[in-house]
């Protein structure tokens, strides 16, 4: 029985986190939409607060539905590996942006 | 013959097989869709100045589906969650709440798509250029018909943020027409790089529910042989679904917003 009441102690629990994060991803998904049509003068900076928002929502999803925040040392590494690959995609993007040819060579 | 770790952790990882499975999948799937998003920033960063669409695409629609799909990662952690608690009524209510988010969000996708394909810019033989949806009722054999406006320039047609006139039905004789062509991936790099990004996506949200559909249907009969591998089968679609999730979250920003 007190199995029992634990269990379901654990999904109220569960119940309550869902709905903070979906309240919270919510805001943000709306404040980006704002960001989107504030009148911002430089629109670099509107990028920035855009992705920025977007990385917060990636977090409460991979943190607290993926339970990315308690996992184990094994899904660490792997996703470590994951992200080293994934910034080095992206790196050359931007290297092969700056390697433009000098004016009037070849 | 049984499978190993399917419910119990390996000693050496600590985790059963099937979800050290799934994230090596999700790593993999990281870097299939980091492709497709590099390719975005190259083909972005390389467009020459004003040359790169904006606003072509419906933030409303963009805003509600991804809030739809946040909503459905929660039901789908709730389903867990209630297999956990031993409530297979609970279970059944949430997952089958994630099936119809995901399938009202591939609808909306669905009608965005239409919505695209549509949409033609049409270049007339006195250099103007007529863009709109077309009115397949009224468009015949000598005209075509279109709901939109005329421009003088193609670079008019880029910014669709900007307040424009009102659009009105516009009868345009076939004999005078250059070229037509709707909003379909060949109408340009914007369009090309949009679809294959949310039709690759698409296609993850669809296998997603197709699983979703096993384990609320026929899948099912395991919870009442093995609730524990059940569970696991659960939390292991569950993180599929959450890294779809995690995707859109940013190809809406991308894609709708900047």
């Amino acid at each position: 029985m007190k199995e029992a009441l634990s269990k379901e102690d654990v999904y109220r629990a569960a119940v309550v986190r869902c709905r903070t994060v979906l309240l919270v991803v919510a805001a943000v998904t709306l404040c980006m939409v704002g960001a989107a049509y504030a009148p911002l003068a430089e629109p670099g900076l509107r990028t920035g607060l855009i992705l920025a928002a977007a990385g917060f929502n990636a977090f409460l999803v991979a943190g607290h539905l993926m339970h990315l925040l308690q996992e184990r040392n094994v899904i660490y590494s792997l996703l470590a590996f994951t992200v080293l690959f994934f910034a080095a995609l992206m790196g050359l993007c931007i290297w092969a942006h700056g390697d433009t040819p000098a004016p009037g060579g070849v | 013959m049984e499978i190993a770790y399917t419910v119990q952790p390996r000693p050496d990882t600590g985790v059963y097989n099937a979800k050290l499975g799934m994230w090596l999948f999700l790593a993999s799937e990281v870097m299939l869709f980091g492709g497709l998003f590099s390719a975005y920033v190259f083909l972005r960063m390389g467009a020459p100045p004003d040359t790169w669409p904006h606003g072509w695409l419906s933030v409303p629609l963009g805003t509600l589906n991804t809030l739809l799909l946040a909503a459905s990662a929660v039901t789908t952690l709730l389903a867990w969650a209630a297999c956990k608690a031993r409530r297979f009524d609970r279970f059944k209510l949430h997952l089958g709440l994630t099936l119809i988010l995901g399938t009202i969000f591939l609808g909306i996708k669905g009608y965005e798509y239409r919505d695209k394909w549509l949409h033609y810019e049409v270049q007339l033989k006195d250099g103007r250029i007529a863009d709109g949806h077309l009115v397949r009722a009224r468009t015949t054999a000598e005209t075509v018909v279109l709901h939109g406006r005329y421009v003088a320039d193609r670079r008019e047609l880029l910014d669709g943020r900007r307040k424009h006139g009102p659009h009105e039905e516009l009868v345009i004789p076939r004999d005078q027409i250059v070229r037509m062509q709707n909003y379909a991936p060949r109408h340009n790099t914007f369009m090309a790089i949009y679809f294959a990004l949310t039709g690759l996506h698409g296609l993850h949200v669809l296998g997603g529910l197709v699983v979703f559909a096993y384990l609320w249907g026929p899948g099912s009969r395991l919870w009442h042989v093995d609730p524990e591998h059940f569970t696991n089968r659960v939390e292991v679609a569950g993180l599929f679904w959450h890294f779809v999730d995690l995707v859109w979250i940013f190809l809406f920003p991308v894609l709708y917003l900047t």
